[in-house]
């Protein structure tokens, strides 16, 4: 490997990422905490009330980012997935399976937001629309993801397994998606559109990136924050482990 | 390469044939949750005419589901599943085999029987028709999709309850394309849209469940 090319394997091993995690967490803290802190007072002090929707509709504000993150976390966990099985590295196993629990989190939280925006506008807390049934169905992938990692005791297998899950999930993914988005037009028809991107205000589009973004370094710094756990908890009879200051009392 | 698929037919049928209960099992907790669902919503015939294909694909996702439990799971125990993946012979073959026998023994008894319960709910001549093709269509499409999830909980506690949570949610498709066909031909809507889409999900888990789930017994069995 010649010299221009950073040698992104170093970071594979958990000794040396660990250390670069640590190091990372801090910023996308406060990145987290500046993003979000100033997407909330976009959407509540400076967005204006929708014209047809009232002061309800702020609720996008939360809840289409956590959509996006639903989506992206579990395609993030899939791409870690190919790579553990390609690359045979370690910590991409212990990356996937620290961020399922936010994908979860947040597919929950889209649901949940999802509900409430859905009581006022259309007067119910749930419909068979195809976006929340498919996020439904990514829910519960998520939780047959994480309990597949906690049902097996060998952390080695327990990685394979749950990659494989994960490939076969992320392929999956596209056909229930079409086949529910089918289900539904052929059993209630499009009453429902909520394609209003196209006639969204700037001020309202980008808060929502503001927020997405805050979303973003949310995940990282916590996922970022869990795979610590998992490498000390997986490393903890290793010679580096038992070096690191701040474990040495 | 077909002689070695023959062969584990012929070997997964004639044990399940000395140990006939795990087929009747199967078959029956198919006839029960059919019969079950009458008893808790009513008799109206409108009604039932109208449930029909949800009750029968959820039946038929359920008693498939159930019986995978011991696709590998007793070969595992004894170690013959090693062996197998031991000899030259390509694993993909293996699975091929075993679901094949697998569908033989759950899914097409059931697809056979349908029709017959079918009577039960009031559904006509075609659509009866439509429920047994969509079901012979439907069922392999589970067995190789549900052998992944089979293969991944091998030997794990309480994969039982695994199995269920890890399989449901890919079965999604084959149920709404399976029910739908039949819902399709009770309102004249013409099933065959349905039974083109539900063709290629099984075609297309054809070719990929196998692969994915000779990596699951790889490392199951590891």
């Amino acid at each position: 490997m010649n010299n221009s090319t950073i040698n992104w394997f170093k970071y594979s091993s958990p000794a040396s990422f660990y250390p670069l995690a640590g190091r990372l967490i801090p910023w996308f803290t406060a990145i987290t905490v500046i993003l979000i802190g100033v997407g909330l007072f976009l959407s509540f002090f400076v967005a204006p009330t929708d014209y047809k929707q009232g002061e309800g509709y702020r609720i996008i504000f939360v809840h289409v980012p956590a959509a996006w993150m639903s989506m992206f976390i579990y395609l993030i966990m899939a791409f870690w997935a190919a790579m553990g099985l390609i690359f045979n590295t370690r910590l991409s196993a212990m990356m996937s399976q620290a961020l399922a629990p936010t994908g979860a989190m947040f597919t929950f939280l889209a649901l949940w937001t999802g509900a409430f925006w859905g009581k006022p506008m259309w007067g119910t807390w749930w419909v068979w629309d195809a976006r929340l049934t498919s996020e439904l169905i990514l829910f519960f992938l998520y939780i047959g993801f994480i309990a597949l990692q906690g049902a097996i005791d060998d952390t080695r297998r327990a990685d394979k397994a749950g990659a494989l899950l994960l490939l076969v999930g992320v392929v999956n993914i596209p056909i229930i998606y079409f086949s529910v988005k089918w289900w539904n037009t052929l059993h209630q028809g499009a009453s429902i559109s909520m394609s209003t991107g196209s006639s969204m205000a700037s001020i309202m589009l980008n808060t929502m990136l503001i927020m997405a973004l805050g979303f973003w370094a949310y995940t990282i710094a916590v996922a970022l924050s869990r795979v610590r756990s998992i490498i000390l908890e997986r490393e903890k009879d290793s010679q580096w482990v038992r070096e690191l200051p701040e474990l040495k009392q | 390469m077909f002689r070695i698929f023959l062969a584990i037919v012929q070997r997964d049928l004639t044990l399940a044939l000395r140990r006939r209960s795990d087929i009747f099992s199967a078959l029956f907790f198919f006839i029960i949750v059919v019969s079950l669902f009458p008893l808790g919503i009513g008799p109206e015939l409108d009604t039932l005419r109208q449930i029909a294909p949800g009750v029968f694909w959820v039946a038929a996702l359920l008693a498939s589901m159930l019986a995978l439990e011991k696709l590998f799971a007793v070969d595992f125990e004894d170690g013959t599943l090693e062996q197998m993946l031991l000899t030259p012979q390509p694993d993909f073959i293996l699975v091929l085999g075993k679901v094949f026998a697998h569908w033989l023994v759950t899914g097409v008894p059931l697809a056979l029987l349908a029709p017959l319960l079918g009577l039960q709910y009031d559904l006509a001549a075609e659509p009866l028709w439509t429920l047994m093709l969509t079901l012979l269509l439907g069922t392999p499409a589970l067995s190789l999709i549900g052998a992944i999830g089979a293969a991944l909980t091998l030997g794990l506690r309480g994969s039982g309850v695994l199995v269920p949570l890890l399989v449901l949610p890919l079965y999604i498709p084959v149920l709404i394309f399976g029910a739908g066909a039949v819902e399709a031909n009770v309102s004249g809507l013409g099933a065959a849209g349905h039974l083109y889409m539900l063709s290629a999900i099984l075609l297309l888990s054809l070719v990929a469940a196998p692969i994915a789930t000779a990596a699951a017994l790889r490392i199951s069995a590891e």
